[in-house]
């Protein structure tokens, strides 16, 4: 019998909390004036921080503790997953209001949808049955879906968004249809049921119906991260969206989908690990050649990082073709790693546009150098932390996943890996090239937007780059710790 | 009594049809989106099929909540198809291609 435990809801505090305070929000924002829209970006703001600071205490030691029957796993995972999903949606926030406010788009939606994203992801990252898998990645990809359309007028913003929609809707419903599949399997929906209840080997009667499951489960999660060759839908998104809106898609959506992929292959389908590590290796090789070719074509700024994201995925990917927790903790660290990387890039983009200007191609870049260093060089630090060029924060990371690809006994994914980083240096040194070797178009300098918060933001972000790629064992050894490993 | 694999057949079949739909459809993006509804109506069969058979009622409420998100779904994409009409006054899937490379 289903028994209701109050304590069940001290465990789930800080989502709870999100929820309060976004609907809090959503009401106070109804009565503030357009000129008082900055109380809402505030108290966003002030929302996020107070749920990190929940979630960071009476975080659960060694092994987590689940609520409602096991639907809701609090673990050292998902503490570390959820306080980079709650940064990088506040680095969001601060990035975005000027680029809105030029764009007459600074309106309470953005605000709500984005809180409502959060307490998705968080959900999806705490996941411990597929109803809460579904729930939590149906809340962020629906948000999503509204955000990226933000722009009611914009041709190439419903554009992308309808793309967005069919091929998210798309996933959805592979994903649940791989879902049935294991449920018939095992009779059960819990995810940690799933690995204990289900007879993986390959004479059980129900190995073939574990297998499809298995393959929908994987495309699904697929389509979710933007691997190769499900990414039709990931340049066009990153383009067509509000710049704004793609700082968002491209960093906390990809911890989030790193916490389902984690939950779902590791947490319930563990004891096939021998066949989605074989189907995540092609993923991660299809995900590099695509991205890094592909990415040398583009002049659009957004589009060249979209399928640099296609690349990066691939390496994220290697980290779970091990199919141990070091594996995982490497993953979980790219992941992280990743997120603020983009924040920064993309966030430069925010700082560059203006009104009637977007500032997304390469050549907008030109010369930046010469109408203001600081800003080039924090562009600089971005592009060659993505390209993974030591000591920035990208080359740990890489070397991580790396390092976990090899331990697995997979050497040639691992050369394949490095031959593609490669080939992708080219792209991020041609920006570095424009930014410091070429004339600028206009001489005057660099008009900064009066923000101050967006500006310490990005250039603290931009630096952590460089602190974390000197210090990066603290944080390391924090990924270990929440998926308990004693660091060597 | 039917046998369960009849319904998995069923669901089977509904889903082929709507990956089809989704694919093979130039026509127009109302099309994609009642072959969406028809997916998840697909492994709504195959829930309630298992749920039935196995004697749990956990797929079942599984179904609920897929029903639930379902309607919020088409909504947010009736919305944003209403959007994409009054900016490009199509709905045609192959004349909505001004974004690629």
């Amino acid at each position: 019998m289903i028994q209701f435990n109050p304590a069940d809801l001290a465990t789930l505090r800080p989502e709870l909390f999100l929820l309060g305070a976004t609907c809090a929000i959503l009401l106070i924002d109804l009565f503030l004036k357009p000129a008082q829209r900055n109380v809402t970006h505030w108290l966003s703001l002030a929302a996020l921080a107070v749920t990190a600071v929940l979630v960071c205490c009476g975080a659960p030691q060694e092994h987590g503790v689940t609520a409602f029957n096991g639907m809701f796993i609090r673990d050292g995972v998902a503490t570390v997953l959820k306080v980079f999903v709650l940064l990088t949606t506040g680095l969001v926030f601060l990035y975005g209001r000027g680029y809105l406010r030029d764009r007459g788009l600074f309106i309470g939606e953005f605000y709500l949808l984005l809180l409502f994203a959060t307490l998705g992801m968080m959900l999806l990252v705490s996941a411990g049955s597929l109803v809460t898998i579904y729930l939590g990645l149906e809340l962020l990809t629906l948000s999503s879906y509204a955000l990226v359309a933000l722009n009611r007028d914009s041709r190439a913003s419903s554009e992308a968004a309808i793309k967005y929609f069919v091929l998210g809707a798309l996933a959805s419903g592979l994903l649940l249809y791989g879902m049935s599949m294991i449920y018939g399997a095992t009779g059960t929906l819990d995810l940690a049921r799933i690995h204990a209840v289900a007879d993986f080997s390959a004479n059980s009667p129900h190995h073939m119906l574990l297998a499809f499951g298995l393959v929908f489960l994987v495309v699904g999660i697929a389509f979710k991260f933007g691997a190769a060759p499900f990414h039709m839908w990931l340049p066009d998104v990153y383009h067509g969206a509000p710049t704004a809106i793609t700082v968002f898609i491209g960093s906390a959506p990809k911890l989030a989908a790193f916490g389902m992929a984690y939950r779902l292959l590791d947490g319930a389908m563990g004891g096939m690990s021998g066949q989605w590590s074989l189907m995540l290796a092609v993923l991660a090789v299809l995900s590099l050649a695509i991205g890094n070719l592909f990415a040398i074509a583009q002049s659009n700024l957004k589009r060249m990082l979209a399928y640099s994201t296609i690349s990066h995925i691939g390496f994220l990917l290697l980290g779970f073709v091990n199919g141990t927790t070091s594996g995982y903790a490497a993953a979980m660290f790219y992941a992280i790693s990743y997120a603020l990387m983009a924040a920064v890039a993309f966030g430069m983009i925010l700082l560059l546009a203006r009104a009637g200007f977007e500032a997304e191609e390469i050549d907008d870049f030109k010369g930046l150098n010469k109408r203001n260093p600081w800003y080039a060089a924090v562009m600089a630090l971005a592009m060659f932390s993505l390209a993974g060029v030591p000591p920035l924060f990208g080359f740990f990371a890489k070397l991580m996943v790396l390092k976990a690809a090899i331990d697995a006994g997979q050497l040639w994914l691992a050369i394949v890996a490095i031959a593609f980083a490669i080939i992708g240096l080219f792209y991020y040194l041609r920006v570095v090239k424009v930014i410091y070797f070429d004339e600028p178009q206009d001489h005057g300098p660099l008009a900064l937007p009066k923000d101050l918060a967006f500006r310490v933001g990005l250039s603290l972000n931009g630096l952590a780059l460089l602190v974390l790629g000197v210090a990066w064992s603290p944080l390391l050894e924090w990924c270990y710790g929440a998926f308990a490993i004693v660091a060597k | 009594m039917i046998p369960l694999s009849h319904y998995l057949t069923l669901g089977a079949i509904l889903f082929c049809i709507a990956v089809a739909g989704i694919f093979i459809n130039r026509k127009n993006v109302i099309t994609l989106l009642m072959a969406i509804e028809l997916m998840l109506l697909a492994v709504n069969t195959n829930f309630i099929a298992f749920s039935r058979y196995l004697g749990d009622p956990s797929g079942q409420v599984f179904v609920f909540f897929i029903l639930t998100v379902a309607a919020a779904e088409a909504a947010i994409g009736l919305a944003i198809l209403v959007v994409l009409f009054r900016n490009r006054a199509t709905i045609n899937v192959t004349e909505i291609d001004s974004l690629k490379g």
